[in-house]
């Protein structure tokens, strides 16, 4: 017998986004569940180390400012209506972190303290020591023990299930520990199960970061936007891609070429080591080019900010170049070089969480909302500044679960056809029934990591992105004939990541294909063969369509500008 | 360079389901952590090896396991430094836990007692209206708590546990600490008192392995210790394991060296005739072998008994 779960809200994630959602839906009144792959404490905002920007008025700061510098940074793709509420919202939820229990830093008088972060001119970023995301994740998860929220852990969702209107009505999803496959009712899905770093080789994310949320998003009919935007991190460790936060930048370190010059003084002159991300990778990725790098890195210099503040506010990146790069950051530089990290794109969304829009603008899916880095507002636009993701989750993540709650209060309970669990378990059976081929599912995510980053990098051309899309292609022919060695049903992690597989070629797909569509360079999408910015044609979002019998369907939505008309971006 | 991975391990689905060794040989780098080693054992040799691990920068806490005998994280250790060339590593899941199948473990029970303490801030009154005020080191010291990431090494090796598995455990006794320190939570004497209970803060038996484990540097039983001297001075009711500190810390100061069977009267109590009788025997044995030690009165101090009272007296002055 098929258990049925029922919620009114039922949120897939447990990071940062999915439990400040899932809080926040619980507080509407909703019964509300959680599901996640991982346990919470597992998820990716750990890997969150610089801060968590806010423009705290009693500070003297303006909530203007840190939009326009988002606008900015995003190179102007950013929706404005949706960036301004994440200014304007950011310090009410910076303290309702606080009293959560978050140990924020604090000044001498007691005060929450600041540190600065790229692309901001102020220092409004909020930190603990240089592992904000890890302190903020524990917090929230300590408020869901203290809801008693319900969490499924180490369940593997496959597919969004609609019912017979065509509304979110749940998901399908595996307990990964028996293999039971159960149904999971509700009137709203959250989805929150984070980016999806692993579609490219080497890349800063954890190894469960796969586009599942996305994916699943995405052959559910809700369209995904931004897609070719995919952000390249300045200071990472070269081979596994580990990541070094900004915060070493943010506290003053130096970026060195071969010569041991501060290179930045050429690219960005004003804002230096602290100009936007793509901004400071394309620089590095320049001087590596040229010949100014070491073997395929620069080097990030922290030795004059001192001992005692290295230990105090980096003792995070102190521990983890020593342990990593086998190098002392007291004493000696780092190399680096810009490696994948986040993805701008992701399900659409209104600034509600909506994937569907309220005066049909745009095609969704009526219940379904998305928060966190699996969505797109688009509140990033070409390029996220440092710390505004930690921000974005917290803040649109408690706006997706009000509204779902609130949603849900409205809408009767879905009916789901009978069929949908045994569809469900005879799909996983058909994956383990595969006749042995030779090839293997880690071989296939290597591929299609290393395309991707060929083809997908810091320097893009139609070329380079037309071999990568193909060998994606093929990847997914091979996908369809992989087999899968383990056959049991108790925790086996090779199914899960033959799954996962599935998932990150859809994404490889949808990022191919917004990268080849848009014929400009804007933010993090840099195309040597269309260096401009060409705001007349592209001041607008790539959307992308899943069709499940053909190629999947463009669509177009201008950019929405509030107060800040395009100027040229200069650091 | 070679290296064999002995690597422990379990299928629940077997026939007759019975944990079991298998070596894999490997060439690794010198750059290698053990987790690299395992997933190019998971990739390239057998898919069916099972383990937990995400972010491969021992921050998600997934990847616990022991390795060589003690509790770590897989992608912070180097094989490197864990064997020579043509040396076997031994992999072994957590301890003090089920597993379910070859490195996993089943970590309920871990949740439960983290849950036991309670943990989450528990101010005194309502939230003020901008933040908290609360002095800047009081903040620092927290992160060395906040550092934990709950992968469970400590638990895994923790020498109480094994013998008693009512006690909370280190990881839940560090994150009681991390409240209890914390100048915005109001609750501290009642945490305090639950923490007092059998099973609480006193039944930490001090091995170090804790400390000795953690990959974050987190210092469980330093924060056990700490919470005892709290306890102590919040006034909770006394238990074996307080007045056993406070006579031995005593004693010391009266006499310089340690009257055991006055820490055991004391300890106990006299009144505490089951106990007391329980020690009969034992000094029955002793007796004939002149091996009873004198107490009380006939138990002097040491010659320069002052020096070690002028040093209890530098030790409780305010820093």
């Amino acid at each position: 017998m098929a258990t049925a779960y029922e919620y009114d809200v039922l949120v897939m994630g447990a990071g940062l986004a999915g439990l400040r959602a899932a809080l926040a839906a619980h507080q509407t009144g909703a019964t509300v569940a959680v599901i996640t792959k991982v346990h919470p404490v597992r998820s990716h905002s750990n890997a969150a180390q610089g801060g968590i920007n806010a423009a705290l008025t009693d500070r003297g700061d303006k909530w203007e400012e840190h939009a326009f510098e988002t606008v900015k940074g995003s190179d102007y793709l950013g929706d404005q209506d949706a960036v301004e509420i994440l200014a304007q919202e950011a310090g009410q939820d910076i303290l309702a972190l606080e009293h959560m229990g978050v140990i924020f830093n604090r000044n001498e008088e007691g005060r929450l303290g600041t540190r600065r972060f790229g692309g901001q001119k102020r220092a409004r970023t909020f930190f603990v020591s240089d592992f904000t995301g890890q302190a903020l994740l524990h917090v929230l998860y300590e408020q869901a023990m203290k809801a008693r929220l319900p969490v499924f852990e180490e369940w593997f969702v496959t597919s969004l299930v609609k019912d017979d209107q065509g509304r979110c009505g749940g998901v399908l999803a595996f307990e990964i520990r028996s293999g039971r496959m159960a149904m999971f009712k509700a009137k709203a899905v959250v989805i929150a199960a984070g980016g999806l770093g692993r579609v490219f080789e080497p890349s800063t994310n954890a190894l469960i970061c796969t586009g599942d949320g996305i994916a699943i998003a995405y052959r559910g009919g809700a369209p995904l936007m931004d897609m070719e935007m995919v952000q390249y991190h300045p200071t990472t460790l070269r081979g596994k891609g580990l990541l070094l936060s900004e915060a070493a930048r943010g506290e003053g370190a130096h970026l060195l070429n071969s010569e041991g010059e501060r290179f930045m003084e050429q690219y960005a002159p004003n804002m230096m080591e602290l100009a936007s991300r793509d901004v400071v990778s394309r620089a590095e990725q320049i001087e590596i080019n040229e010949g100014r790098g070491i073997n395929g890195c620069v080097l990030l210099d922290c030795r004059h900010l001192g001992k005692t503040l290295i230990r105090e506010r980096l003792s995070q990146i102190l521990e983890e170049a020593k342990s990593f790069a086998n190098v002392d950051l007291t004493e000696e530089p780092v190399p680096v070089c810009p490696g994948m990290h986040y993805m701008m794109g992701g399900v659409k969304t209104d600034v509600e969480g909506r994937c569907w829009d309220l005066a049909g603008g745009w095609q969704g899916v009526p219940g379904l909302f998305a928060a966190g880095e699996a969505a797109c507002l688009s509140l990033h636009g070409g390029n996220r500044l440092g710390a505004n993701s930690l921000l974005d989750t917290v803040v649109f993540g408690r706006r997706a679960g009000r509204c779902a709650g609130e949603y849900a209060e409205t809408q009767p309970q879905p009916r789901i056809g009978d069929g949908v669990v045994k569809d469900g378990e005879n799909a996983l059976k058909e994956v383990l029934a595969r006749p042995e081929t030779g090839d293997t599912v880690a071989r296939i995510r290597h591929e299609m990591g290393c395309a991707m980053t060929e083809g997908f990098g810091v320097f893009r051309d139609e070329e380079g992105m037309g071999l990568a899309q193909q060998t994606v292609g093929s990847l997914r022919e091979r996908w369809n004939r992989v087999a899968i060695h383990d056959k049991g049903q108790v925790f086996n992690t090779s199914l899960v990541r033959a799954l996962e597989l599935d998932f990150m070629l859809d994404c490889a797909e949808t990022i191919a294909l917004g990268a080849l569509t848009r014929t400009e360079s804007r933010g993090a999408h840099f195309r040597t063969d269309c260096l401009d910015r060409d705001d007349d044609h592209w001041l607008k979002h790539i959307l992308i369509h899943y069709r499940p019998d053909g190629p999947p369907q463009l669509d177009f939505l201008p950019v929405r500008i509030t107060r800040w008309e395009p100027q040229v971006r200069v650091y | 360079m070679l290296t064999t991975f002995r690597i422990r391990r379990f299928n629940p689905e077997a026939e007759s389901p019975q944990p079991y060794f298998q070596d894999y040989r490997l060439v690794t780098e010198r750059s290698d952590t053990v987790l690299d080693a395992l997933i190019r054992i998971r990739e390239t040799v057998d898919e069916s090896l099972t383990l937990r691990c995400s972010c491969r920068g021992a921050i998600c806490g997934s990847c616990g396991m022991r390795i060589n005998g003690h509790a770590a994280l897989a992608c912070k250790t180097k094989v490197a430094s864990m064997a020579a060339p043509d040396e076997t590593i031994h992999v072994e899941p957590m301890n003090n836990m089920p597993v379910i199948k070859d490195l996993v473990t089943d970590m309920a029970g871990f949740w439960e007692k983290i849950r036991q303490v309670q943990p989450w801030l528990q101010p005194a009154g309502p939230a003020p209206e901008g933040e908290y005020l609360a002095p800047p080191e009081a903040m620092n010291h927290l992160t060395g708590v906040m550092h934990c990431i709950m992968c469970g090494a400590c638990v895994s090796d923790c020498a109480a546990l094994e013998v008693n598995p009512d006690f909370v455990g280190p990881a839940a006794l560090a994150k009681a600490y991390r409240f209890v320190a914390d100048p915005r939570d109001g609750n501290s004497s009642s945490r305090l008192r639950e923490l007092n209970d059998p099973g609480g803060m006193w039944d930490c038996t001090r091995c170090m392995e804790c400390i000795e484990v953690c990959p974050k540097g987190v210092g469980a039983m330093d924060r056990i210790m700490a919470l005892r001297a709290k306890g102590i001075e919040y006034g909770v009711p006394s238990t074996s394991g307080s007045r056993h500190t406070e006579a031995f810390a005593d004693i010391i100061e009266q006499k310089g060296r340690l009257d055991e069977p006055m820490l055991a009267v004391r300890t106990f109590g006299l009144a505490n005739l089951r106990q007391m009788f329980s020690f009969l025997p034992m000094i029955l044995r002793a007796l004939p072998r002149r091996k009873l030690p004198k107490s009380g009165p006939l138990f002097r101090p040491i010659p320069g008994i002052d020096r070690i009272r002028r040093l209890f007296q530098r030790a409780k002055e305010p820093r």
